[in-house]
């Protein structure tokens, strides 16, 4: 764990190392090009593509109900918040109003979903820097969200659930109790995480002060999300530019504080995510006790057909901020689509902050940025 | 919800839309750039490319954001395909794979990105899926595409 830039103290020869496209800590298929000066790193080249399916081409030739699918497909982890990401931007378009228990499941699911997605990104990051036992407890209290999201949209992984103007369909009937249950389940869980990964003193002397991002860098690199916010900034677009009924709700937004080494670093990035299930969790407990009664289906449009015009719109997904930008012709399909992905700007960053890094340290770094592959190349 | 900081100081240079964003001329692209890092604007969001396919010309969509202040700007530039534009990765470093992404999906050139090539096809690929005119070649790599595609649809 030392940052070597002077490089007159090895100067040994240049050499190109190739790390993936199959490699179990580039989570996913992503290739690295590392250009190393002894076991210094000098210079990375992510390659991505590996997973490119063109999915803005795809959208090009599909009406706008057909698109939610494949939104799906962009972030697996995340699912929920891509349809909800999507669907709020052709709402915007189409300029609908939604009803009130609508904006309350979209808000539960999508709260859950974040839980989900950070207890992965948790577990992965501790697989990355050697600890295997949280992997395994944080997937064993995902498959319990897993088992929530399936008695309400019949699938664990791709829920095609939150449809432009509303929802594929109600909740089933338990379905309040056994997420008030499941909260009260995990609440306790996240010390336990804490006492295993947090603190562990292992743990700690490998992540903390290691690939360190300055807020400039961190901006000027286009970098959101949980990964932004372990820099100390205070951005999260749930609370500074609330969509959806966000603002309602009361919640903090953590941010990295530097306990254990400077602001910034990797274990910064981690702990944000720790502290950002506990929000979720406050929002989820008011979530759940406001829920009104009401159609779901009741404001969606019978044919999606904007008239002609652009919109802009963004999202705070687990990895950050999604945009989609859509340019419609006022016909039932799209001209163009295009996805800002927040893990495809937050990876961006990798060269600048792992240069002068251990080999070692690049797959901490890496890990503490929590990419998907399938949001990535699109 | 557009600021209008940019069309107060080149008024003859702009183009309001009715969303509200900005449209410019590519040529003015590079001192209006500067001037909108200057004013505040520190992050960008995205770049979106398109096609008008009425004709061979391509459009950049630009999507600012200033952190501190909260406010939104959008820029667009429309230009014939065989033009050069601008690059603004010195400027914001996210722009580096974003024009990286508009090369290789869409073909539009930058002139001053200090590594164009192709993003996310495989450098052997040949053309812009992106554009409206693309068509599906008959060979890829010396193995043919299928073109009976009723299994898959």
């Amino acid at each position: 764990m030392y940052k070597i830039l002077d490089k007159s103290i090895i100067g040994a020869d240049e050499m190109v190392l190739n790390m993936g496209p199959q490699h179990p800590s580039t989570h996913g298929v992503l290739r690295l090009k590392i250009i190393t000066d002894g076991e210094i790193v000098s210079h990375i080249e992510p390659i991505i593509g590996y997973l490119h399916r063109c999915f803005e081409k795809h959208c090009e030739n599909l009406s706008y109900e057909q698109i939610v699918p494949f939104t799906d497909r962009c972030d697996y982890l995340a699912a929920m918040h891509m349809g909800h990401a999507y669907s709020i931007a052709v709402e915007k378009l189409l300029d609908i109003e939604l009803p009130q228990r609508v904006e309350y499941i979209r808000v539960i699911m999508s709260e859950f979903q974040r839980i989900a997605s950070h207890l992965i990104a948790i577990g992965a990051f501790g697989l990355d820097v050697g600890a295997i036992t949280p992997f395994t407890w944080t997937l064993r209290d995902r498959e319990r969200i897993l088992d929530l999201f399936e008695q309400v949209t019949g699938a664990r992984l791709l829920y095609n659930y939150i449809w432009p103007g509303g929802l594929a369909h109600d909740l089933p009937p338990n379905f309040i109790r056994n997420s008030i249950d499941f909260l009260d389940y995990f609440e306790p869980q996240i010390i336990e995480y804490d006492n295993l990964l947090t603190t562990n003193k292992i743990f700690i002397e490998r992540s903390a002060d290691v690939g360190v991002m300055p807020k400039e860098v961190a901006i000027n690199y286009g970098v959101t999300g949980p990964s932004l916010r372990g820099s100390g900034i205070p951005f999260d677009l749930r609370k500074n530019e609330p969509y959806s009924i966000y603002d309602k709700f009361d919640f903090d937004v953590p941010v990295g504080e530097g306990k254990m080494g400077t602001i910034g670093d990797s274990w910064d990035r981690y702990y944000v995510r720790v502290l950002e299930m506990k929000e979720s969790i406050k929002i989820l407990r008011q979530a759940l006790s406001q829920i009104p009664d009401g159609d779901v289906q009741s404001a969606m449009p019978k044919k999606i057909r904007p008239k002609k015009g652009e919109v802009y719109s963004r999202y705070e997904t687990a990895r950050g901020d999604v945009g989609f930008y859509i340019r419609s012709d006022g016909k039932n399909i799209p001209t163009r689509l295009k996805m800002r992905s927040p893990a495809y700007c937050n990876l961006s960053v990798l060269n600048e902050i792992s240069a002068g890094w251990m080999i070692s340290d690049v797959i901490t770094i890496l890990g503490s940025l929590d990419i998907v592959l399938g949001e990535i190349d699109r | 919800m557009n600021d209008n900081i940019v069309s107060d100081k080149f008024k003859e240079k702009c183009t309001l839309l009715d969303n509200g964003s900005i449209m410019i001329d590519f040529n003015d692209w590079e001192s209006i750039s500067q001037f909108v890092y200057d004013s505040g604007f520190d992050y960008l969001m995205c770049i979106t490319s398109y096609d008008l396919e009425s004709d061979d010309t391509l459009g950049l969509a630009y999507n600012f954001y200033s952190t501190s202040e909260k406010k939104y700007l959008e820029i667009r530039i429309e230009f014939n395909n065989k033009e050069e534009i601008f690059s603004i990765a010195n400027i914001w470093r996210t722009a580096d794979w974003h024009e990286r992404e508009a090369y290789d999906l869409m073909g539009i050139l930058f002139k001053g990105h200090p590594d164009l090539k192709r993003i996310l096809l495989p450098d052997d690929w040949e053309g812009h899926p992106l554009r409206k005119d693309w068509e599906e070649p008959e060979y890829y790599n010396g193995m043919p595409v299928p073109k009976d595609k009723s299994y898959w649809e």
